[in-house]
Order: structure tokens, then C-alpha cells, then sequence
């Protein structure tokens, strides 16, 4: 990052404006120039995701420290600034929406007959309100573009969804909504014990979570009500069981960008929130539910699985797997460890890629036969040889499939998971092989099988159709086999995050190192003093493996 | 040099992109050429690896390595490693790997989807080599869910068909579950040695005080072990294996027989120090293997598809593999991993050849007195089933033998039971040969059409039957004035510098147990050709006088029946139980929409006083002041 360059430092803000700006252009042409909106917001959000891809380069990945710092004062009164910036946590996600941006006007072209202006212009608001929700590091700014991320998601559902569209649209609305109010009252609540213990008035980040200390000398009730009101906020967003029942609905009715920004980077922001907030804020109230949250995270998990196995309608299928890949990402993101918190920020990566993948899988063959209901399908592998392969691909990458992107995050998920909780990371081994089962069942009874009459006249992909899945292939396969970049960037934040929870966890690493050479070199009177370190250190750590778990 | 040795895995990976990529465009001689001749190039590349790792002072041979994946205290390469195992093992895979491809150009050439076959096909042998070659347990991983994968797409390549497909959806399911084995088992190396590379890993343990880590170590193997029973189809999740016969014979032959269902064989002997360390682990394997070998072959005995009485052999043979795994005889086991290549190999071409030439019949019963049509078929055939069954000279007799003779020294049980399924196995392979190659024709019609197989077809089948009879030889036990020479080369990897196996080394009974399994041996395999060479008729009276006896064995144990109402209608019916009542009623209906309702009749109740008459207002508005009035001056 060159700071003599102040346009290429706020390059975060430019991207996030790109929309916006393009929202008020496109607002100026007349409503009836169909191809200008398509090509217009296609043109507008490749520019916006080519813009952002310099960010990566410029990405300082030796330090923790949040980049692109922008700080401008608001509403001083309050304390209130316009802060912007990004560590390497809120940057992959970023790249993640400006990556499924572009990708969700590209698929809309065919699908949407009626009131392009609108569509085009909320969609580009959309992702205006979804950058600005990673990119800030006000608390004031985050609660402003959350809200106002469901606006557009409204009426994505309300006027272009299906036949229930507007009673999913409003549950959406109303069931996100009260999550929000909840995470609302915890900020107002941290927000006036700060000015109460500290005499700031301040609702940056940094000052929130440097809060975690004082919030943890006050009474154990009011701790608990926190966690408690941030986790209930976050989970709906994610939506952790079982507070998810909003998600099929909106799926269902959704156009297919709609499902693909959903799940792709909507339901991102809860286990965002969960890893910034709920996690530093008030990690010790977080360790006491922590069993508690666990229990949910794996009942959604494996719950998730066995609902998706027996549904009929395709979307509905995805929909409910969505619940089960995210109850994973939470038992990386309770692990509350290195490679669990590094695992999940994949998970959330992976699940964008994939699940927005299936959800432009189900929308293919709903364009072509106005149908999702699986038991309509059959043999399309006979006809749609390059749809089978895409489908296919997308079937491995979200099974965990080595090699694609699944599996790393999975991976990594387990090994954080098993060394503090064993058991419940076997348990949720099992949501593996039911995964396998409803995706692979799925592909089986859609893309095997006799081919009938009506499915035989069905085309295979077009050349635009190939354009826009073979960007998500790609980044499938890359992040497969080449994750290291990605884990450099969020080695550092996530080391402070873990620091953050968990002030010990890097000493005792430290001490199993030591022990670990003393026994190597088998100087057993030099491993004994260490041991005794540990166990002072740490009282449940007895054999020197242990330790290196942590617990 | 180092750089050469990543070109064999990706020799094929390159072949599957071309041929995937291209399809039909590439006409069928050059996808041919090139699926043939990628495979035969990384066979040459792994010849010269296996030289140069011979020659090197400590038998391995390492490629560069990248860093795959680090997070926090987690960090995997991906690399390739040629040692001894690794490299005899890469050795079979592209070897027998060509040959099979060969073989494939004639036995496809009249399908459709030959581009798509050959693709997944060469998509198969990176797997497999990446599984063999990895030097990280997680790049092991990939190659053993990869070879699922195509595993998967090979046994429901037929996919207009319904049990194709189910067949391949079964595969993949309970391979699943092995695999979830896997990936526990590292988690729990992982979380104790805090390293997945497999070199690194086998150094930890051989510094491992006794005191410290036996448990987690018999946990962690005996969780690698159940994915070694999903991969090489042990019990209880052998189940898979007969199924994926519905996937084009050469399949069978090359991933079904030879390369793929041995990888879990293969994975214990790549880790076997770490198993050496877990005895309780090793009985379980040791039973797992015996109670397979014989339970499989008794299925073989009565089967009438020619595909499927072959599949429960090969269920059979990994039992015995495995078994030696259990018995400490990690040598043992591979070197029957093998021999079985190249002969069950042949079993399942010649069996394509018959089924070929007799227009896709696979019943037993149907064929007969093919032996003056298919002379090529019949000889080498001949010499294979001489091989399994282990008639003395003959590959399978050596394995076996050295196989027999550990269980024996582990307990005496084993022994028995590993004899009554050699007994098993001579008996259906005579029992199969005499079906098909002598007695009347059954089916005159086919008969008359039936023709030996292209040259693509029968050269690798006499190549194979060379092998069949003389690999062997690479391992005589010392009973019989041998050096166990295939265990001396093993060694290095095997014990990784730690332990001293001594295998080969036999004293006692050896030689007396050897006479009476062969004599035993030999006398089914005549008692099955016997039975069976003049027909079918012998065989239907004698069914008829055990007819429960019959029936249980001819529906596999009904273990497929027991399977679907113990444990998949019972999943099912939850996820329907918890989709319809828990998501729709309770959750969704009295946690949402209930509250919501309540909402909305509480909305209404109230507006029905929003009445817009001024004098319905008025006259609150007076109650409400007298109300106040009446509180404050009581």
C-alpha cells in the first residue's frame, strides 16, 4: 500500500460506491431500454469486482491491523464517525460480494421478464449496502447498512419471487428485523456502559472491543443478556436452529439472483457478526452458553441434513442444506481456535461459492421447465452433458469433495473442532455422510435415470449460462488446491481474534513447543519443570499433549 | 529428476482434461491414443522412479514439495514420495492400469460414451496415484475420495438405466462412511501429534513413550481401520462391492478388483508402525479380515451372475489381505495385494470376454462349451483360476500360504477359518469355469455367434496371464527354500527404520499346514468342476435338498434387506419426522407463525374500537376522564 497514493487508499470506499453511483445512472434511462439495464449493471458490477481485485495485491498480510483506514466524524455528538476499513476477515468477504455481484446480474438476464429498471437498480443497492456492511468500523455505519441490506432483499422477493413471495418477503423482513433490534439493544447497551465506566462516547469497533474487559467485571446477568441478545441477533442472519424457518421460505420464492445473494453472502453476515462482535466482545458470557450454543450448532447441523434428504422440491433441498453447511461453520466458529475460527471464515467462503452455484443449478432447469419439483426431472445427463458436468462439480465442491474448496474448510473445521471438543466433532461427522447422501441423491434422480418426453426438448447450457458458472468452477478449483494465499490473509486477524477470546491460548502453544522438544531430545529432567509450569498455568492440563489442546 | 516425478500423476489428470474437454470432437482412435498413451507414459516415469529410488541410500525418493494448506498450527505439503511400498504400488496402478485401458479400446468401442469413459477412467489412475505418492495423510485423502468419485461415475456409467446409477449413489454412501473414519482418524493423529505428514508422523511414534498415547493410538487406528473396511469392502461394509459390478467389466477389473478396493490394504501398510503399536486394533483387524474372507466366499458359492461370483471373491481375497494385516504380516498383505491384482485382473477381462462374445449374457447358467470359441479366454483364464485357487508354482499359492500361516501363528481359528474359505474359493472358480467353458451350450443362439475378442482384448489378457503365474516367485516364503524376497524390499517402509518384522521366516508345522490347505484346496476346486461340468442339473437337485440353506446364501445373507429397514427407512422416516412436525409445526407454525397470528387477532380485536364515530370517541374520552377523576379523588 502506497499511502502517497490517497485514491488507491480508499480504494474499499470507491468500490463500494461503484453501485451506488450506478444505481442513481441507471435510474436516468428510461424504463423501457431492457438490454441497457441488463448490459448497464453487468458492465457496472464486472468494473466493481475488477476494481476490487487490486485489494488483494495491496493487502498487508504481516499485520492484524485494519487497512484503509478512512476516519471522518459524523455526528460528533454521538460519537459517531464514518470510519471505514478492512482486516483480512471482512476483506475475503468483500471479494466474495463483489465476485457474486457480477455473477447474479449475469443469471437474472432470462430470468426476469418484467420491471427491469427496479430490478436492476435494486440489485445494485443491494450490493452497495452489503460492502458497506464489511468495509465499516463504526458500530453506528454497521447497524445503518445492515438494515438497509434488507431493503432491496424485500423487494427482490416481494415483486419478482414466486407465488407466496409476499408472505416469505415479509417474514424475511419482520424475522431479520427483530434480530436486529436485539443486536441493537446490546450496542446501546455496551454503548452507555461505556460512557458510564469511561466517560467516551465512541462507537468505532476498537472501542467496543475494548470494552471485553470492563464487560467482564460486571454482573453475571448482565453478561449472559448480552451474549445472549448479540447470539440471537447473528443467529437469525445465519440462521442457526432453530431460528432458520424464515430461510427455506425465502429461498423458495426468491428470484434465482435473490437465492444466490442470500445464500451467498447474506447469510455470511451472522457468522460475520458472530466472529467480530459476540466472540470479542464478550467472550467469557460466550464460554459459559457455550455448551448451550454447541447443542444448537449441531441439532442445525444434523437436523439441516435430515430435512434436506426428504424434500421434493429442488430449491427447498438447498435451502435446508444451507442450514446444515452453516451449523458447521459454527462449530469451526465455537471452537474458538485458530485453525476452527480459520476453518469457518472458509466455510463461509466455500458455502458462497457452492450453495450460489446450486442455487444457479436449480435455476437453469427452472427457466427451461418452470418446475423445481424433483420427481419431474430425469436422465438429463443425456441432454445436458455440460449442465451434468457443472452440476456435478458443484455437487463435489459442496460435499467436501478433496481437492475443491469444500474440503478445505471442512477440514480445517474438524482439526480446530476435535482438539477442544472430540466428541462433538465426531457427532458432527455424521452431518458428512448425510450430506453426501441428499446432494448425491439429488444428482441421481434429477440427472439419471430414463429420459421422458417433455425432458428431452430441454437445451443445454448457453454460452452465456457457461460464462457465468465457469468463474464460480474455477475459484472452486483454486481455493482447492491452492488455499495458502487465502489463510495468509487471515492468519494474522485471526491470531488476534483468538488472542481476543482466548488471552492464553498462544503461551500454552508455546509451552507444548517446549515440551515437545524437551521429549525429543528425552532430557526428561528438563521436561518435568515444564509440565509443573503447566499445570500451574493451566489446571486441567496433566500429560503434555493436552496443553497443547487447550480446553 | 524431482520435477519428472509430478508428471506421472499428472500424465493422467491431463489425459482425463483433454478427453473431458474435447469429447466426441476427438473421434475414437485418438481418444484411444491418448488414454492409452498418457497411462503407459506415467507407467515409463514410474519405472524410472522405482530405479532411482531403489538406488538411493535410504529406498525413498522425494519430490519438491508446496505447502498445501496452513492455518493456525496446521500445516500440510503436497508432495510425492517413492519408497518402497509407494512405488511397487504406483508400479501396478499404471502397469495394469495400461493394460486395462487397452483392453477398454476394444471392449467400449461400440459405446457411446467412449470419450466420457475413457476421461473418467484416466481420471481414475491420478487418484489412485495420488493416494499411492502422497507423503501427507490429507493428499491421501484426496486421492481416496477422488478414486470414489470415479468410482461413483464408472459403476453408474450405464446412467440411463435406474440400478446403474443406484448402484453407483450405494458406492459412494458407504464409502462415506469409511471415509468419515478417515478423516476422525486424522483428526485424532492430528490433534496428538500435531502433524499430518506421513514421515514426520512415523517419527513421532517411534519416539512415543509407552505410557503416553497407546489409547489414542488404538483409537485413531481403529477409526483409519473402518475406512480401510468402507475402501476394501470388509464387513460390515462390504455391501457396496457386488453392486458396482453394474459398471462396465474393464471397470470391474481395474478399479473393483485390482487397484482401487486395495488402497485400504494399502493405507495400513503405509502407517504400519503405527498400527504395529496397536494390538487390540490389529485382533480387530485380523477377525474383521477372517470373518470376511470366509462370509463372502460362502455368498460366491451359489451366484449365477459370472460378474458377481467374481465381485464376492474379491470381497473374499481383501479379507485375506486384511487378515494378514491383523496377524502383524503387513508384507504378507501386500504382496497377496499383488499376485491378486494380476489374477483377479484377468478373471474380470476374461469374464468381459465371455460376456462379450456371448452379446452381454452374465448368467452362468446360460453359457457353457465356450472353450473350443474362445481359446485365448479358456487358457488364460485356466491359469488364473490356478492362481487364485492355489494350485503349488502358481502366484496365489505363495500369498496365500505365507497368509495362512501367519493366521495361524496369530490363532489357530483364523487358520481354520482362512482354509474353509480357500476351500469356498476353489470350489465356485472350478464351479465357474465349468459352467462356462465346458459342458453343452445352454444357449445355442449365442453360442453360434460367440467369437474370440479383438487383439486389443487378448493381448493384455496373455500379458496378464504371465504375470498370474510368475510373480509369485517374487516372494517364496523360507519353508520352501525361498528368501521372502518381496518382504526384504518392503522392509524400509514397512518398518520404517523401527521395528524388525520377521516374516518369511517360518519354523514349525509350516510345510504340513501348507500340504494339508493345498490338498484341501485342491479337492473342492475338483468337487466344484465335478459338479458343475456337465451341466447345471446336479446342481438344482442339490439346492433343492437345502433349500433354506440355498436360499439365504443365493440372497446374500438378506444383509441389503436388513440395511434398508434397520437403517435407511428408519432415516428417512426422522428427516420426514422432523421436516413435517418439528420444521412445519412446531418450530415454524407455534414459534413464528403462531406469535405472528396473535399479532395480527390482537390488531384486529383493537381496531374494532378504531369505530371513525366521533361519538363512540367522545364517550371514551368522558369514561376515561372520570376514570382518572374517580383514581386521584377516591
Amino acid at each position: 500500500m502506497n499511502p502517497s497514493l490517497p485514491w488507491f487508499q480508499n480504494l474499499p470506499l470507491w468500490v463500494t460506491a461503484v453501485p451506488l453511483i450506478g444505481a442513481l445512472v441507471l435510474l436516468l434511462v428510461p424504463k423501457e431500454k431492457r438490454r441497457v439495464f441488463e448490459l448497464g449493471a453487468l458492465a457496472i458490477t464486472i468494473f466493481d469486482f475488477l476494481l476490487s481485485v487490486p485489494l488483494w495485491f495491496q493487502y498487508d498480510r504481516s499485520t492484524a491491523a485494519v487497512q484503509w483506514v478512512t476516519k471522518l466524524d459524523w455526528i460528533p455528538s454521538l460519537g459517531v464517525k464514518f470510519s471505514i476499513g478492512m482486516d483480512g476477515i471482512s476483506l475475503v468477504l468483500f471479494l466474495l460480494t463483489t465476485f457474486i455481484g457480477f455473477i447474479a446480474v449475469w443469471c437474472s438476464f432470462s430470468a426476469i421478464g418484467e420491471r427491469h429498471k427496479e430490478y436492476y437498480v435494486w440489485l445494485m443497492v443491494m450490493q452497495f449496502s452489503m460492502m458497506g456492511v464489511f468495509i465499516c468500523q463504526d458500530m453506528f455505519l454497521f447497524y445503518l447498512f445492515w438494515e438497509l441490506m434488507l431493503v432491496p432483499m424485500y423487494f427482490l422477493i416481494a415483486i419478482w419471487g414466486g407465488p407466496q413471495k409476499l408472505y416469505a418477503a415479509i417474514k424475511l423482513f419482520l424475522y431479520t428485523l427483530a434480530g436486529s433490534v436485539l443486536m441493537l439493544v446490546a450496542i446501546l447497551a455496551i454503548y452507555f456502559l461505556q460512557a458510564k465506566t469511561t466517560g467516551r462516547y465512541d462507537f468505532s469497533f476498537e472501542s467496543f472491543h475494548a470494552m471485553a474487559p470492563i464487560i467482564a467485571t460486571q454482573s453475571r446477568n448482565f453478561q449472559i443478556l448480552l451474549a445472549l441478545a448479540l447470539f440471537v441477533g447473528f443467529a437469525i442472519k445465519v440462521p442457526m436452529f432453530p431460528f432458520h424457518t424464515w430461510l427455506p421460505d425465502a429461498h423458495v420464492q426468491a428470484p434465482t439472483a435473490g437465492s444466490v445473494i442470500l445464500a451467498g453472502i447474506l447469510l455470511k453476515m451472522g457468522t460475520y457478526g458472530f466472529v467480530r462482535f459476540l466472540l470479542p466482545i464478550a467472550p467469557d458470557a460466550t464460554k459459559v452458553l457455550l455448551p448451550w450454543f454447541l447443542a444448537l450448532t449441531l441439532i442445525g447441523l444434523i437436523y439441516g441434513a435430515l430435512v434436506a434428504m426428504i424434500q421434493k422440491d429442488m430449491k427447498k433441498l438447498v435451502a435446508y442444506s444451507s442450514v446444515s453447511h452453516l451449523g458447521l461453520c459454527m462449530l469451526g466458529v465455537f471452537s474458538m481456535n485458530p485453525n476452527g475460527l480459520q476453518g469457518a471464515i472458509f466455510q463461509m467462503l466455500n458455502h458462497g461459492i457452492s450453495t450460489s452455484g446450486l442455487f444457479l443449478i436449480v435455476g437453469i432447469v427452472y427457466e427451461r421447465r418452470h418446475t423445481r419439483m424433483i420427481a419431474d426431472f430425469g436422465g438429463l445427463s443425456k441432454t445436458m452433458p455440460v449442465y451434468a458436468t457443472i452440476f456435478m462439480i458443484m455437487t463435489m465442491s459442496s460435499i467436501g469433495l478433496p481437492g475443491l474448496n469444500g474440503f478445505i474448510g471442512e477440514a480445517t473445521i474438524f482439526m480446530g473442532a476435535f482438539q477442544v471438543h472430540p466428541w462433538w466433532a465426531v457427532v458432527a461427522t455424521t452431518g458428512i455422510i448425510l450430506g453426501a447422501a441428499y446432494m448425491l441423491w439429488l444428482y441421481q434422480r434429477v440427472m439419471f435415470g430414463p429420459l421422458n418426453e417433455t425432458n428431452a426438448q430441454m437445451k443445454d447450457l448457453n454460452a452465456r449460462e457457461i460464462a457465468y458458472f465457469a468463474p464460480l468452477v474455477v475459484v472452486a478449483f483454486w481455493i482447492g488446491l491452492n488455499p495458502t494465499p487465502i489463510m495468509e490473509i487471515l492468519a494474522k486477524p485471526v491470531e488476534k481474534l483468538v488472542i481476543q477470546v482466548n488471552p492464553d491460548f498462544y503461551k500454552h502453544e508455546e509451552l507444548a513447543k517446549v515440551q515437545a522438544e524437551a521429549a525429543k531430545v528425552g532430557m526428561a529432567a528438563m521436561a518435568a519443570p515444564a509440565h509443573h509450569e503447566a499445570a500451574e498455568a493451566h489446571e486441567s492440563a496433566t500429560p503434555a499433549a493436552e496443553v497443547h489442546g487447550g480446553h | 529428476m524431482h520435477m519428472t516425478t509430478w508428471l506421472i500423476p499428472l500424465l493422467p489428470l491431463f489425459g482425463a482434461a483433454i478427453i473431458g474437454l474435447l469429447g466426441r470432437k476427438l473421434g475414437r482412435i485418438a481418444v484411444s491414443v491418448i488414454g492409452v498413451g498418457v497411462v503407459l507414459l506415467a507407467f515409463a516415469f514410474t519405472l524410472r522412479a522405482f530405479v532411482l529410488a531403489g538406488s538411493a541410500p535410504d529406498h525413498r525418493l522425494a519430490s519438491c514439495s508446496f505447502t498445501w494448506m496452513s492455518t493456525g498450527n496446521l500445516s500440510v505439503p503436497m508432495g510425492l514420495v517413492f519408497d518402497p511400498l509407494s512405488s511397487l504400488m504406483a508400479l501396478v496402478v499404471t502397469g495394469i492400469g495400461a493394460l486395462i485401458h487397452l483392453y477398454s479400446v476394444g471392449y467400449m468401442w461400440e459405446e457411446e460414451g467412449f470419450a466420457r469413459y475413457f476421461a473418467y477412467l484416466n481420471l481414475f489412475i491420478f487418484f489412485m496415484l495420488c493416494l499411492v505418492l502422497g507423503n501427507s495423510l490429507p493428499l491421501l485423502f484426496v486421492g481416496w475420495e477422488g478414486v470414489g468419485l470415479c468410482s461413483y461415475l464408472l459403476i453408474g456409467y450405464y446412467f440411463e438405466t435406474d440400478y446403474a446409477p443406484a448402484a453407483g449413489l450405494k458406492a459412494f454412501l458407504t464409502n462415506r462412511v469409511g471415509d468419515l473414519g478417515v478423516l476422525i482418524g486424522m483428526m485424532a493423529l492430528f490433534a496428538h501429534f500435531g502433524t499430518l505428514t506421513i514421515a514426520e508422523l512415523l517419527t513421532k511414534v517411534g519416539h512415543l513413550s509407552p505410557e503416553v498415547g497407546f489409547g489414542i493410538l488404538s483409537f485413531a487406528t481403529l477409526m483409519l481401520f473402518v475406512g480401510a473396511c468402507g475402501k476394501s469392502a470388509q464387513v460390515p461394509l462390504y455391501i457396496w462391492l457386488p453392486d458396482a459390478m453394474a459398471g462396465p467389466t474393464p471397470v470391474s477389473a481395474l478399479i473393483h478388483a485390482a487397484t482401487m478396493v486395495t488402497a485400504g490394504i494399502f493405507m495400513v501398510c503405509r502407517l504400519a508402525p503405527l498400527f504395529q503399536l496397536a494390538p487390540i486394533t490389529l485382533s480387530v483387524i485380523a477377525w474383521v479380515g477372517g470373518i470376511t474372507a470366509l462370509f463372502a466366499a460362502t455368498i460366491g458359492l451359489v451366484q449365477r451372475d459370472i460378474k458377481k461370483v467374481l465381485a464376492y471373491s474379491t470381497v473374499s481375497q481383501l479379507g485375506y489381505m486384511v487378515m494378514a494385516l491383523g496377524a502383524g504380516g503387513f508384507a504378507a498383505g501386500f504382496f497377496h495385494v499383488f499376485t491378486h491384482a494380476w489374477f483377479k485382473a484377468l478373471l474380470f477381462l476374461g469374464a468381459g470376454s465371455v460376456i462379450m462374445a456371448m452379446h452381454h449374457e452374465q448368467d452362468l447358467f446360460r453359457m457353457g462349451g465356450l472353450r473350443a470359441k474362445l481359446p485365448i479366454t479358456f487358457w488364460t483364464m485356466l491359469l488364473a483360476t490356478l492362481a487364485i485357487m492355489g494350485f503349488p508354482g502358481f502366484s496365489g499359492f505363495f500369498s496365500k500360504d505365507e497368509i495362512l500361516y501367519l493366521a495361524y501363528l496369530r490363532h489357530p481359528a483364523l487358520w481354520v477359518i482362512g482354509v474353509a474359505a480357500a476351500c469356498c474359493t476353489s470350489f465356485y472358480m472350478w464351479r465357474l469355469m465349468a459352467l462356462t467353458f465346458w459342458g453343452e451350450p445352454r444357449d445355442p443362439h449365442a453360442y453360434e455367434h460367440a467369437h474370440e475378442s479383438p487383439w486389443t482384448m487378448t493381448l493384455p489378457l496373455v500379458i496378464l496371464a504371465v504375470g498370474s503365474v510368475v510373480v509369485g516367485y517374487l516372494g517364496v516364503p523360507e519353508a520352501f527354500g525361498g528368501h521372502f524376497a518381496i518382504g526384504r524390499f518392503l522392509e524400509p517402509s514397512l518398518s520404517f527404520g523401527q521395528l524388525h518384522a520377521h516374516e518369511g521366516h517360518h519354523e514349525g508345522p509350516a510345510i504340513l499346514l501348507a500340504c494339508i490347505s493345498t490338498v484341501l484346496g485342491l479337492g473342492f476346486g475338483l468337487f466344484g468342476f465335478l459338479s458343475y461340468r456337465s451341466g447345471t442339473a446336479l446342481a438344482e437337485s442339490r439346492a433343492a435338498r437345502f433349500p433354506t440353506l440355498h436360499r439365504i446364501l443365493l440372497n446374500k445373507y438378506y444383509v441389503d434387506e436388513g440395511i434398508e429397514r434397520g437403517i435407511l427407512a428408519p432415516v428417512r422416516g426422522l428427516g420426514r419426522l422432523l421436516w413435517q412436525v418439528g420444521d412445519v409445526i412446531i418450530v415454524d407454525g407455534i414459534g413464528v407463525n403462531l406469535p405472528a397470528a396473535l399479532a395480527r387477532l390482537g390488531g384486529e380485536f383493537l381496531a374494532l374500537f378504531q369505530t371513525g364515530r366521533v361519538r363512540n370517541y367522545t364517550l371514551g374520552m368522558v369514561l376515561g376522564a372520570l376514570a382518572i377523576l374517580w383514581i386521584f379523588f377516591k
